[in-house]
């Protein structure tokens, strides 16, 4: 009754008598309001820029090329490097979004285009929307169990592929929501047309679903690996190496990562490895920036041709 | 269709790009490395997977790093996920080499071994000491006793021990604030058998934790009421910044802890498998390497931890060519007879 009162009451109000024409109150509260966006959207640039100044001056005395291209050192690290690191994250995000790409496009495919909307069906949705949240060094004690232990023979133990596998487990909820949405947001017509055109569910998932959603899923695959790359707790677990004497050259080969790479160099007590961990963290940096143009390039180019 | 098929060509493409980009540029790396070897015996090639303390990784990361230049060929892998985790896998025999930073568990480890097959030699390797430090500014505090540390870090202590005067009544009636390492750590599992007691399976939990000692080193420096204990090394790198307490009346230094004078000094070991030194063609001339006279000191340096006194070092490397297998130490984790060197002697 009150609330029924109330919204009429309103109504009213916007009908005439009530509306106040103070356009320079009006035009100021859309200036205030156009400020604090900025800002809101200033502070995450302003947050990495002091990061990455910070970081850069700490890391200047070791950044060169020689540190890009030796192995770290106890002995002289004046001379290390990262090189079996910056290796063996390069191969954890290539064999990551071998495997992750393809079973999160299935998946949301799955969930979007073929799932009735069954019990079975609402329990898996309901539980890749948790697996989302799940603290990433859950997913390492998972991968030990499987793909470590488990898995061995096939995965060669703690392997760089073990890596991968738990990656991958990792970002395969956030690329299936992201695809997921990227297909929710074609329109019903779309699918309809090409039925009635004859085409078979597949066709259409093929010719006009995938290349209409893939922009969007790219989306979520860049910040998906993003984070992948950038994770050291389960891979801690999963059986990465603090020192290598080779770098990476196969997928069952041991490996090396700059995440550990840098939480060792961080942990030592000499100022020198912390001089060493704020270089790498300029190598994370641009690996990551360079991973994220290439696909956003790729997104691009998705984007105008569909 | 089409488009489609030709997306997922380019991306393909780009990947598979950059793998085999990644793989010439290794085999580049090896190639380089290969041509600076040749020094002295024959290289050997082969694989060594070595798991265990973050403690001790410093010092075997070092040691592989020397043994790669004479030895480009040889692959080896040294993980730092913990004693217990080292020893898990060590029992298991998936790794050959495993670092300790306290001896092998003979209730609970031993057997797992036993079970597997797997004979083990136990060998020192250096020293890690305990700092207890305080701010630079505190000058009331300059030596601790063991009693006045367990009043301070026992579980009964919690919210209850909370100014310095309640532990030494000489000193001021003001707060104190501790820092330590998280119970993680074997830093903290150390100092908790020695100081608290062996029964106490937890000291009080109401104090600044981590597992970086160089965040307690920054707490501690920053805070004129804080009290905290971490690695030796760590205080040694921070000399203008901290104030290292005496234990017992004993300064810690590289020669007390060497001589076992200062309470909280402990040796740190590896382990290696006898079945992986017969098999294996790279575990010998590894360890080998590893424990020569020109190295040991060299590597322990490198690391910063405290070498071994010249005796204790000939009864670490007897042990190993005597190839004797098993553990000196009692269940309570204390060297059978209670002299490390003695007790070594005694096994072979």
């Amino acid at each position: 009754m009150a609330q029924g009162t109330q919204v009429k009451k309103r109504g009213e109000g916007t009908e005439g008598p009530q509306f106040k024409a103070n356009m320079s109150a009006r035009y100021g509260l859309d200036r205030v309001f156009s400020v604090v966006v900025t800002l809101a959207a200033l502070v995450g640039i302003v947050v990495l820029a002091v990061l990455l100044v910070d970081v850069t001056r700490d890391g200047s005395s070791m950044l060169s090329a020689n540190f890009l291209t030796s192995f770290p050192s106890q002995i002289f690290p004046e001379n290390g490097g990262i090189y079996p690191a910056l290796v063996g994250s390069l191969w954890l995000l290539g064999l990551t979004f071998l495997i992750s790409v393809p079973l999160g496009l299935g998946a949301a495919v799955y969930l979007e285009e073929y799932a009735e909307d069954t019990r079975i069906n609402r329990l898996i949705e309901i539980n890749i929307s948790n697996l989302a949240g799940v603290p990433s060094i859950i997913y390492g004690l998972l991968g030990l169990g499987i793909f470590v232990q488990l898995l061995a023979p096939i995965t060669g133990g703690g392997s760089v592929l073990s890596g991968a596998l738990t990656l991958s487990l990792l970002i395969l909820p956030v690329i299936i929501v992201a695809t997921r949405e990227a297909l929710r947001a074609i329109p019903r017509a779309i699918r309809e047309g090409g039925y009635a055109l004859g085409a078979t569910k597949w066709e259409v998932i093929r010719s006009h679903l995938l290349p209409m959603a893939l922009p969007g899923a790219l989306t979520g695959m860049i910040l998906a690996l993003s984070r992948a790359i950038g994770e050291a707790a389960p891979l801690l677990v999963v059986g990465v190496a603090l020192y290598q004497t080779y770098a990476t050259s196969g997928p069952l080969d041991g490996y090396m990562a700059l995440p550990t790479q840098i939480y060792d160099w961080i942990s030592r007590p000499q100022q020198i490895f912390q001089d060493s961990a704020a270089a790498g963290i300029v190598v994370v940096m641009v690996v990551l920036l360079v991973a994220n143009s290439v696909a956003i390039l790729l997104r691009n180019r998705f984007q105008r041709s569909s | 269709m089409s488009r489609i098929l030709r997306a997922r060509l380019v991306v393909g493409v780009a990947l598979v790009l950059a793998l085999s980009l990644v793989v010439a540029a290794c085999g580049g790396g090896g190639g380089g490395g290969g041509s600076q070897g040749g020094g002295g015996s024959e290289p050997v090639s082969g694989e060594i997977a070595i798991e265990g303390s973050s403690t001790v990784q410093p010092i075997t990361q070092a040691a592989a790093e020397l043994f790669r230049e004479q030895n480009p060929k040889a692959r080896i892998s040294v993980g730092g996920a913990g004693t217990s985790d080292g020893f898990e896998a060590f029992c298991q025999g998936d790794t050959q080499i495993s670092d300790a930073s306290r001896p092998i568990d003979v209730a609970e480890e031993v057997p797992v071994c036993e079970e597997n097959g797997v004979e083990f030699i136990e060998i020192p390797v250096a020293f890690d000491g305990i700092s207890v430090v305080v701010n630079e500014q505190n000058d009331f505090a300059s030596d601790v006793t063991s009693e006045q540390l367990k009043t301070l870090w026992e579980p009964a202590a919690e919210g209850e021990i909370t100014r310095w005067s309640q532990v030494n009544p000489q000193w001021p009636d003001e707060e104190i604030s501790l820092y330590g390492p998280g119970t993680e750590s074997g830093t903290y599992e150390f100092f908790n058998e020695t100081i608290v007691g062996n029964e106490e399976e937890v000291n009080r939990t109401d104090y600044e934790a981590s597992e970086d000692d160089n965040v307690l080193v920054q707490g501690v420096a920053g805070d004129q009421n804080a009290l905290g204990y971490f690695g030796f090394s760590y205080y040694e790198n921070n000399l203008g910044k901290l104030k290292a307490l005496s234990l017992d009346g004993v300064k810690p230094s590289a020669e007390t802890i060497r001589s076992g004078e200062y309470g909280l000094s402990r040796p740190i070991f590896i382990y290696v498998s006898t079945k992986a030194l017969k098999n294996n063609d790279a575990v010998k001339p590894f360890v080998d390497f590893y424990l020569s006279e020109q190295n040991l000191d060299r590597l322990v340096e490198a690391a910063k931890y405290v070498t071994l006194p010249g005796s204790l070092a000939d009864e670490s490397r007897a042990q190993y060519q005597d190839r004797t297998t098993g553990t000196v130490f009692t269940e309570a984790g204390e060297p059978k007879g209670g002299d490390l060197e003695a007790a070594l002697k005694q096994a072979q």
